[in-house]
């Protein structure tokens, strides 16, 4: 009863092609904003804040940059975790270069670069496709990671071979360094991933995501059409890096505060290559429900171990962690091997004709 | 037959040769299609009927032989060309996007003829939205016209198979196209969804005047709906003539019946 749009009618395209065209879902998602950019910083403690929130929004927004790739191009990558570091190292110099400039222009600059490098090594998509291609970004991210560390340019010198993250401020306040409050750098963190998210949805829902999901399900058609297909990839390819790269800027100045080459590892790819299947391929609410599968089960387990009464050493408790949240990722993908947001949609579709069976 | 094949020719093959390492598929073929006449494209299986029509539409490069469109020539067509000069074409076995809402097929067959960049598009709004709905519009007629609007909204994935080639049919007319190609539109269909599909088939030929090629295996379709048949065997043309004279060919019943002694 609760979810069900009998009475809304649709008297002209305009609000039939709307993204939310149901009022229940508009609702909820003002509801959702509305707990994310309020309630969420005035009483969630640094440790909501920095060790859930922050990280969660980041993953979800390096989420979606891939899934635009593999889950509406259909074209696999394992390269995320190199992209995300050109996104993280360009913010890094061009903020030492320009500190005059506001920070969050750099880190919005950064994903332009992993754009550029993204699309380059998209290159091989025309001729290559599936493990193959999967292969070639494969290269691609151990060559960024071996520039990160072997570059000592890139890291301004340093002797410990870090970048770290310098003071900067928006209208007076600390956004990044030591000094900014986890609050600051949620609210804009989030406000970051929103204005991505909708341009992203936007992107989706037009020509572009049409063109990208015909040369996902059927590219001889797709060309036949008259969809050119290496623009279209690369398109595809410049997209998603330059999500990947903000979000990689994110990553080391909203939430590390300094990091080394090692954090942008092929372990970061697959983390985020695993958020993007789970959350449900082809999805943007999937890549946020990705995201906070995989980032908060273990957090959450962490907290309930113990809490449970169980008296166990801290290495125990990351074994056991690690042995449950891969046991319930099996256990969703069997469940529902399209993903979370296919799950979410068969739940949407059982409120519709609640309290009947169907 | 209202339209008369008296058009000028829209379309003509020259001589194509076309191999596959040892196997000739294609030897020699020539035949025109005239502006806005139903064009069959008979034979046996593996005729070399298929091969024809991804020559004409740009996924085979001849060895030989000329294309010849609206006047001018080609020793190939290009995929990306042909799409851009009005040719569209269904598949045998049904290429639409599976993932994709059948609204979205539709539209994804407008593609070309949305001009807004990358930037308006993310913008979604504004000349970019105002375009997204003219074109909607224009594909809500081909919904409408083909009588499918109940599955406006279902991937087409779920679709049962008479409704695919429904939908396909659609996805070829979303491009406006002035030449369309269709590959066995019958296949696997009962007698009432080929009722249906050749009544698309013949208004879309007299309401929009489009010209149409298609390969058939169903001979009473093929008798029915074209103005001329071209009849290949073994990559050879065999005849080329209106129906009436082509069922008369001893060289066709042959082919397809086989020599007696």
């Amino acid at each position: 009863m609760l979810y069900r749009e009998v009475g809304q009618y649709h008297a002209s395209y305009r609000t039939d092609t709307a993204i939310f065209p149901i009022r229940q879902d508009r609702v909820g998602m003002l509801v959702i904003l509305a707990v994310a950019f309020i309630i969420v910083p005035v009483f969630g403690n640094s440790f909501l804040l920095d060790v859930v929130a922050i990280p969660f929004l980041i993953y979800a927004l390096a989420t979606i940059g891939l899934n635009l790739l593999t889950g509406y191009t259909g074209l696999l990558s394992l390269g995320t975790g190199g992209l995300m570091g050109i996104g993280a190292y360009t913010c890094y110099k061009l903020a030492t270069w320009f500190p005059g400039v506001d920070i969050i222009v750099w880190i919005l600059a950064g994903g332009v670069t992993a754009a550029a490098i993204g699309a380059l090594f998209g290159v091989p998509s025309l001729r290559i496709k599936g493990f193959y291609l999967l292969v070639a970004t494969l290269a691609a991210q151990f060559f960024l990671q071996w520039a990160f560390e072997r570059v000592p340019w890139l890291y301004n010198n340093n002797v410990s071979g870090d970048i770290e993250v310098p003071t900067r401020t928006l209208l007076g306040l600390p956004v990044t360094g030591p000094n900014a409050t986890p609050a600051t750098r949620y609210e804009v963190t989030l406000c970051i991933v929103v204005v991505l998210t909708v341009l992203a949805s936007h992107l989706v829902h037009s020509r572009v995501g049409r063109s990208w999901m015909a040369v996902r399900d059927m590219d001889i058609a797709a060309e036949l059409i008259g969809i050119p297909l290496l623009p279209t990839k690369l398109l595809s390819f410049a997209v998603s890096s330059y999500i990947s790269g903000v979000a990689g800027a994110m990553l080391v100045f909203l939430w590390y505060g300094s990091a080394e080459a090692s954090v942008f590892s092929i372990d970061l790819s697959f983390t985020i290559l695993f958020m993007t299947i789970i959350g449900g391929l082809g999805s943007l609410l999937g890549s946020f429900l990705g995201a906070a599968l995989i980032h908060m089960l273990p957090i959450a387990l962490r907290n309930v171990l113990p809490g449970i009464g169980l008296d166990l050493r801290p290495a125990t408790v990351e074994h056991l962690n690690l042995m449950i949240v891969g046991a319930l990722i099996i256990f969703f993908l069997v469940v529902e091997p399209l993903g979370l947001a296919r799950l979410w949609q068969t739940i949407k579709q059982k409120l519709r004709v609640w309290p009947f069976p169907y | 037959m209202t339209n008369a094949a008296a058009g000028e020719t829209l379309l003509a093959v020259e001589e194509i040769c076309l191999r596959f390492g040892g196997v000739q598929a294609l030897s020699e073929v020539s035949f025109d299609i005239k502006r806005g006449e139903i064009r069959a494209i008979i034979g046996p299986n593996g005729a070399g009927k298929t091969s024809m029509l991804n020559v004409i539409n740009g996924f085979y490069r001849p060895n030989r032989g000329v294309i010849r469109f609206r006047g001018q020539s080609f020793t190939r067509m290009r995929p990306g060309f042909a799409a851009r000069n009005g040719i569209a074409r269904t598949f045998q076995n049904v290429a639409l996007f599976r993932g994709m809402t059948t609204l979205d097929n539709l539209m994804t067959g407008r593609t070309l003829k949305m001009k807004r960049g990358f930037f308006w598009q993310l913008l979604r709004y504004g000349p970019a939205m105002d375009e997204e709905i003219e074109h909607r519009r224009a594909v809500e007629e081909i919904i409408d016209f083909l009588e499918i609007e109940a599955i406006r909204r279902v991937p087409v994935g779920r679709l049962p198979y008479g409704l695919q080639k429904r939908v396909e049919l659609g996805r070829a007319l979303a491009t406006e196209p002035e030449l369309l190609l269709l590959d066995e539109p019958m296949t696997g269909m009962n007698l009432e969804e080929k009722e249906d599909m050749c009544r698309f088939i013949l208004e879309v030929n007299a309401q929009f005047g489009m010209t149409i090629a298609l390969i058939e295996h169903d001979m009473g379709v093929v008798m029915d709906l074209s103005n001329r048949v071209v009849v290949l065997d073994y990559g050879r043309k065999i005849a080329d003539d209106a129906p009436a004279v082509v069922k008369q060919d001893p060289a066709v019943i042959a082919a397809y019946l086989g020599v007696a002694g």
